[in-house]
């Protein structure tokens, strides 16, 4: 991994001084344990600071959007950046629905692909040292981890058992939109698709509700899930508007539901399963409970995998004459 | 947080399922028209919204009467192919399959949310299609489950 790593600085250092890009969106090590910080560099000897690790939850392409907004004042002598970007498999998607979205020009992209084995979910390590805190955590080599707690304890663990549940189904892994690529192409999982969804959707109705809602409920409306996601780039969200009013300025549980729902709701044909909302999220919220659900019937009733192929439309902008209308009421 | 309490309503013997109907301007509307110009009867639990085409209904239009108390949900729209707008109610079969399917998926009982075709010369299958809802919402009884309760200042 550290190969990669040494690699991508030398390389983003070329670029940005053979002025090929103007910057480039990568990661750098934070202070807090399992996490990174999105690093933009626009110097060569920034680039010192990037990082390629199983830390990088971040989706980066969240970025973007706002690079290419033309300021207000500038109109005419503005010109877009040239941005270098380094994608994983799941970046790489986002990339290509935001390109599709007319959010990002391709041109002014240089796509950096990478092989991702999947990254960690910080949640899962920290129920694995609960109650006490993790302090440290150390990569040991060989997939083995050791997780400090707070506490002073401290246990090894593999680092698959820490990986985000949506890496171990992951079809794309490689970035399946590039300029280039750093190091080998990784293996995709093997892990079964939306098992997290089959297995919800097999309660009873009474026990799905009360699971969706003790779910929902520890939700404080910190709104982290939007920012962290690519596909979250309305200039105005529904949880804001004013006319109307969507949802209540409560933590009524069902203003909670209505900000969820209607989120998971928006990423239909569009969420790429990163991950990055779950990693972003202060309370351990199981967001994929509600996007693989949304995914799963996308691909079902509506056929095709998002983020794939920057020629198809996305499945909510076109129809079939012939769609299911197994879920309508016949008098 | 605010415990979840039956509604005055469901204490109620004579309760009466409260059903919003959003329906297109152009057929279910009209539809919704002739069955009262024709004189057939239909129960009067329906509350109709009229918009201009079902691709014009935010699925969160559904979600949103749920929690403000409505029992149920109909959404209805010109049949396939005959949409004013072309093609706004085949846009919109997409959109709801999905939120309806999810609904279920969270717990919501399936039949609070109906939806359905219904020209502007159906009005006897407006009439059959309303019936049919009522009952199905009747059946399931009073809609608790997204409803807001804001608990009084004490």
């Amino acid at each position: 991994m550290s190969e990669v790593q040494d690699r991508l600085r030398q390389r983003v250092a070329e670029l940005l001084d053979g002025g090929t890009i103007d910057l480039f969106i990568g990661y750098a090590s934070a202070d807090a344990p399992l996490k990174t910080a999105v690093h933009v560099v626009r110097s060569s000897a920034d680039a010192e600071a990037l990082v390629w690790d199983a830390r990088c939850t971040s989706n980066l392409a969240a970025l973007l959007p706002d690079l290419f907004k033309r300021p207000q004042d500038q109109r005419d002598e503005w010109a877009a950046p040239r941005v270098g970007i380094l994608a994983k498999g799941c970046v790489s998607r986002s990339i290509v629905g935001l390109i599709k979205a007319h959010q990002v020009p391709r041109e002014a992209l240089h796509i950096v692909g990478v092989g991702c084995s999947g990254v960690v979910d910080r949640h899962r390590a920290a129920r694995l040292v609960a109650p006490a805190q993790l302090s440290k955590v150390e990569f040991l080599g060989d997939g083995r981890v050791r997780l400090h707690a707070t506490d002073g304890s401290e246990q090894d663990v593999d680092l698959a058992e820490l990986l985000l549940e949506g890496c171990l189904e992951c079809r794309h892994p490689n970035a399946v939109l590039s300029d280039e690529s750093i190091g080998e192409p990784t293996t995709a999982a093997d892990g079964s698709r939306f098992a997290n969804v089959k297995s919800f959707a097999s309660r009873t109705i009474d026990e799905r509700w009360e699971a969706f809602r003790q779910e929902i409920s520890r939700c404080i409306r910190c709104y982290a899930c939007r920012e962290a996601c690519p596909n979250c780039y309305c200039t105005e969200c529904f949880a804001e508007e004013t006319s109307p009013r969507w949802i209540g300025v409560t933590t009524e549980p069902s203003d909670l539901m209505l900000f969820h729902l209607g989120r998971a709701f928006h990423q239909a044909g569009r969420c790429v399963d990163c991950g990055a909302c779950v990693s972003a999220c202060p309370q351990g919220i199981d967001l994929r409970l509600l996007t693989q659900k949304v995914n799963e019937d996308v691909e079902s009733l509506f056929g095709g995998e998002v983020g794939v192929s920057v020629d198809r439309l996305e499945p909510l902008l076109q129809f079939e004459m012939a769609d299911d209308e197994g879920f309508m009421t016949e008098p | 947080m605010t415990e979840t309490t039956d509604r005055p309503d469901n204490e109620r013997i004579d309760w009466e399922p409260r059903i919003a109907a959003f329906l297109c301007n152009w057929c279910s509307y009209a539809g919704a028209d002739l069955a009262g110009v024709s004189r057939i009867q239909y129960p009067p639990n329906v509350r109709v919204i009229r918009v201009p085409c079902s691709g014009r209904i935010n699925p969160l239009f559904i979600v949103k009467a749920l929690q403000s108390g409505m029992d149920g949900v109909l959404v209805s729209g010109c049949h396939p192919g005959d949409c004013h707008y072309i093609s706004g109610n085949l846009y919109a079969r997409r959109k709801f399959a999905l939120m309806k399917s999810l609904l279920e998926y969270v717990g919501i009982e399936p039949d609070r949310v109906h939806f359905s075709w219904v020209s502007a010369a159906e009005g006897i299958r407006f009439a059959e299609l309303l019936h049919a809802v009522v009952e199905a919402v009747r059946a399931i009884g009073p809609a608790t489950k997204m409803v807001k309760r804001i608990e009084a200042v004490p």
